[in-house]
């Protein structure tokens, strides 16, 4: 028998209080009412509770949140609390418990495969590695959900799942449009639009067991700290850092720390978007991930910035790809860095020098044939394209990449 | 005899409940979940008949009224032989067996032994039926990998105890009885393992000595500038990407020292995961064994519970502690003291306590200081010398090193090794910052010499500023050669590459020799009258010098190019 409570006695922003019995802590509850139907945890309401009357009926459902996992998810779109969104019907065969223990360490690998997603940027010069927690630092209005759908679009993977959080309903359908397009949404889930998101990952880590290669993108995580810190305010948390409830660090590490790579072969490989406000990186939400994180990518001017982008399990596959990999990698970024510099001087009205100009064609090629984020092309492809470029710019001595590479790699002159 | 409690509050991982009866301030509970399943707790706060404990676990699905078991036992660890080479989770759970048991996710509520209970060791007796036994008294020892093991009487034992019986030499597991002792008609029957709260220091020695012995990590800017005694605290304060754990993840290997204990606390997984898969393949230089026979791993990574993670830190110390009690050197690394202050924090708040700075509790400082002091050296009472060193890293917001948890530590440690982003950026590594780190001890080398190379590295930077604004034309032919020394040492001594099998291990000796060379380079009058000269000369010498390091240790390469480096100064 289903017990019904038809007294709130309390309503703060998302926050309800009532007195209940026998209620166990992140159960699941039903709130019914004039306004409709939503779904609330204990400690945290999730539809939004404008409208809720006092006098709304309250159920619980004796569970935390639980949702059906099975292949009848390819291709589905839920919200954040597992409703569906694309009109079809609900799933309810072979429940799982959201947002479980956390994996045990000794059963872990270190990552070592690469992800290719055909983006230069991403493969030549910080290369993803399959079980990876990356995320994207970006300044609001760069075009990070244009790079998220262009990697769920490109990247090895059995199994992409998106979610998207305080995803803007423009964002949504362009989501779903380029992955129906793409051909991918029969292998991906999305969940959209939620300030919670622990099912992303749940998901993830349940198809990672059965030996599948996911790769879950996330969007925005710091949509997602402002639901944690809005929460934390209601519930009168002494914040600790701009408002932010103390354990943000634990909360973010929870959801990120769900990258994993099993023996089996499977894996949970984590994008997730970060905005920056105002460009700042010691802002809590981007500094946090910083620690959390294997590295990131810094999205700026419409480009992925090679100097702040890192990605620090890089080394443990770029050796096993092809042997000038490394090479072009340091070597094309320093002449990168040379040739800012010489803009710099150019902008400044000092006099340039023959080094320069040439340093100028170079930079502005490497703009335009490999940072542009738009590109489609394999590594190897890639790598080709770097030498033609230097060919196309230097004299092998100047670009200091060691000999031996250079006589096997450095285009013949074809006169 | 425990007692039952029962759930009035489940907030996070903290749960009040209400009892009837004695309770013990931080003793142990199980709240039992209506599954049956019973979750560890402890007890942290208590106000009349209402206890706040913190729970070990995810608390999911406990509930009002749920019954909760109150032990009259403080939360403690089990010391014996079988803790090298193990990997524990932060309450002395065995990871890799509660992997083979339970699959893969960390399910909540199960404890498993943490030393194996079937293995025997081979014991033999040293101490005779009829001895008094003291608290710590060794009764015999057991061979442990490289080490014998010794076992000890009781640390909380009282005086005038009597060996009644001790077992024959022999094969015994942990579990089997090895002694009986006896004092006024009482028996009390002891095994190879000990019992200790981790809480409360366990030091059972003479006296606590001043550490003057330097602990050698093979790193120079650390042994030679910055360095580390045997019973001393350091810290490594820095922002990501500093390379912290890389840092740790080297003087774990390398350093001279019988046992390392690495705390991963609230940190990456994945860094754990890489000490876990490598370890076991590197050999310690010392015994040519694997290096996990001398490593503990103590491990609640980020992800996993909070509370659990406050703890893990104390459960390191305490199996420190205990190795520094049968006599050998630990090295205890403890990645990050931050996020174990943050778990502090997490609780404080949810016991509504009044904050103090950027929310952390008020008696933050003082935790910070009682865990660092906790180190030491000591006098054992068979008059050997044992220590423990504490190595901390800290991970302030944003870089900033004006934050409570790096100020609370830089009161207490002897070393602060300060990571600089622009050094790390500048691929300048270690990146401990020569100008801001100090020690307060007493290095391998002359520290007079040490002064000087260091008033280069100060002048050095004077004029790099000053350049910054005049131009090189603006700067003196003198000034300028100051500044090429401060570089010349800052690139082949200051920096080492970890990647270089030579390189990355630099004794004592070799350090003290290579030294020497550069001070002379240093103190040289050099009389060069263009700046492109002098650029060229040192770089000539730094890629001799850098090659020098790349050299083996008395090879006749090594001496070849220091011929041309003397020469070079002619």
């Amino acid at each position: 028998m289903r017990k019904y409570y038809t007294r709130i006695d309390r309503i703060t922003g998302n926050v309800a209080t009532l007195k209940a019995e026998g209620i166990g802590y992140e159960e699941l509850a039903v709130v019914e009412g004039q306004s409709g139907r939503s779904l609330a945890q204990v400690i945290q309401v999730f539809a939004g509770t404008r409208g809720v009357s006092t006098g709304d009926k309250v159920s619980f459902l004796g569970s935390a949140m639980r949702f059906s996992f099975s292949e009848n998810l390819f291709g589905r779109i839920f919200t954040g609390g597992g409703e569906p969104r694309d009109g079809r019907s609900r799933l309810s065969e072979n429940l799982i418990e959201v947002g479980g223990p956390s994996v045990n360490p000794s059963v872990r690998l270190m990552p070592h495969r690469m992800i290719r997603t055909n983006i230069p940027m991403i493969d030549v010069f910080n290369t993803l590695v399959e079980g990876q927690k990356l995320p994207i630092f970006s300044i609001p209005g760069e075009p990070f959900n244009e790079l998220l759908a262009r990697i769920a679009l490109q990247a090895e993977a059995d199994v992409i799942i998106l979610g998207g959080m305080g995803l803007k309903y423009d964002d949504y359908l362009f989501f779903k449009r380029r992955l129906e397009e793409g051909g991918t949404m029969a292998r991906s889930v999305m969940f959209i639009h939620t300030a919670s998101d622990p099912v992303v990952e749940c998901f993830a880590e349940k198809f990672a067991v059965q030996g599948k290669r996911v790769l879950a993108l996330l969007t925005d995580m710091t949509n997602f700290a402002n639901a944690l810190k809005e929460i934390a305010i209601i519930m009168e948390q002494i914040p600790s850092n701009r408002g932010y409830p103390g354990d943000l660090y634990t909360q973010l590490a929870a959801r990120y720390e769900k990258a994993v790579v099993f023996e089996n072969g499977g894996s949970v490989t984590l994008m997730a978007v970060t905005t920056m406000p105002g460009d700042d990186v010691t802002h809590p939400v981007p500094d946090n991930t910083g620690y959390i994180t294997e590295g990131q990518f810094y999205l700026k001017g419409g480009w992925i910035e090679p100097f702040g982008s890192l990605s620090r399990l890089k080394q443990m596959v770029n050796a096993k790809t092809r042997d000038d990999h490394r090479a072009i990698m340091d070597g094309c970024i320093q002449l990168y860095a040379k040739c800012r510099e010489a803009r710099e001087k150019r902008a400044m009205g000092f006099e340039m020098s023959p080094w320069d100009y040439k340093l100028l064609k170079y930079g502005q090629m490497f703009e335009t044939k490999l940072m542009d984020i738009s590109l489609n092309i394999q590594l190897e492809a890639c790598l080709d394209l770097a030498w033609t470029m230097l060919a196309d710019c230097f004299e092998s001595r100047e670009t200091g990449i060691r000999t031996n590479l250079v006589e096997k790699f450095w285009p013949k002159k074809v006169n | 005899m425990s007692l039952i409690g029962k759930i009035v509050t489940v907030y996070g991982n903290m749960v009040t409940i209400e009892f009837e009866g004695i309770v013990r301030q931080n003793a142990v509970a199980y709240c039992h979940r209506a599954d049956g399943v019973a979750l560890k707790s402890e007890i942290i706060r208590i106000r009349g008949n209402r206890a706040d404990m913190q729970v070990f676990e995810l608390t999911r699905g406990l509930k009002i009224g749920d019954e909760v078991e109150i032990t009259n036992d403080l939360l403690s660890v089990e010391l014996g032989p079988g803790l090298l080479g193990q990997i524990f989770d932060g309450l002395q759970n065995p990871l890799p067996l509660l992997a083979k048991k339970m699959g893969v996710f960390l399910e909540p509520g199960h404890y498993f032994p943490p030393l194996d209970k079937d293995k025997k060791w081979e014991f033999t007796p040293t101490a005779k039926v009829g001895d008094y036994v003291s608290p710590a008294s060794p009764l015999g020892s057991v061979p442990e990998g490289i080490f014998s093991h010794q076992i000890l009487a009781p640390f909380n034992l009282s005086e005038n105890w009597k060996l009644k019986s001790l077992v024959p030499e022999g094969d015994y597991s942990v579990m089997e009885e090895i002694a009986v002792i006896e004092k006024e008609g009482q028996t009390q029957s002891l095994t190879m393992v000990n019992k200790w709260p981790i809480r409360i220091p366990l030091g059972v020695y003479q006296e606590r000595l001043l550490p003057t012995q330097p602990l050698v990590t093979k790193q120079r800017i650390i042994d030679t500038f910055f360095p580390i005694m045997l019973g001393g605290t350091y810290c490594i304060p820095g922002p990501f990407g500093a390379g912290k754990t890389v840092l740790q993840q080297i003087t774990s290997r390398y350093a001279d020292i019988d046992i390392v204990i690495i705390a991963a606390c609230g940190e990456r997984a994945g860094e754990v995961v890489e000490t876990l898969r490598e370890f076991p393949h590197l050999k310690d230089p010392r015994t040519g064994k694997s290096l996990m026979e001398r490593t503990i791993i103590i491990c609640n990574t980020s992800s996993m519970p909070v509370a659990a993670r406050e703890s893990s830190i104390y459960t390191a110390v305490t199996l420190g502690e205990y190795y520094r009690q049968i006599g050998r050197n630990v090295l205890l690394l403890a990645d990050s003291t931050s996020r174990w202050a943050q778990a502090l924090r997490e609780m404080s708040g949810r016991l509504e306590e009044i904050p103090g700075e950027e929310a952390f509790p008020a008696y933050l400082e003082s935790s910070i200081a009682r865990f660092y002091e906790r180190a030491g050296i000591v006098r054992l009472k068979d008059n050997r010398e044992a220590s423990l060193t504490i190595g901390g890293t800290v991970s302030p917001a944003g870089g900033n090193f004006e934050e409570p948890v790096t100020q609370g530590t830089l009161k207490v440690v002897g070393a602060f090794l300060g990571l600089s982003y622009a050094r790390s950026y500048a691929r300048r590594f270690p990146a401990i910052d020569p100008l801001e780190s100090w020690s307060k001890y007493k290095g391998l080398i002359d520290s007079k010499k040490v002064a000087l190379a260091r008033s280069f590295l100060r002048s050095g930077r004077t004029v790099f500023e000053m350049m910054q604004v005049v131009g090189e034309e603006g700067t003196s032919i003198d000034d300028f050669v100051v500044y090429l020394k401060s570089e010349f040492l800052d690139s082949v001594y200051l920096q080492q590459n970890s990647f270089d099998e030579i390189d990355a291990v630099c004794s004592p000796e070799r350090q003290a020799y290579l030294f020497d060379l550069i001070c002379r380079i240093l103190e040289h009058p050099f009389k060069l009258a263009e700046k492109e000269k002098a650029r060229d000369l040192f770089f000539t010498l730094t890629e001799q010098v850098r090659n020098w390091n790349y050299s083996a240790w008395k090879s006749p390469q090594m001496d070849q190019i220091e011929q041309n480096v003397l020469q070079l100064l002619n």
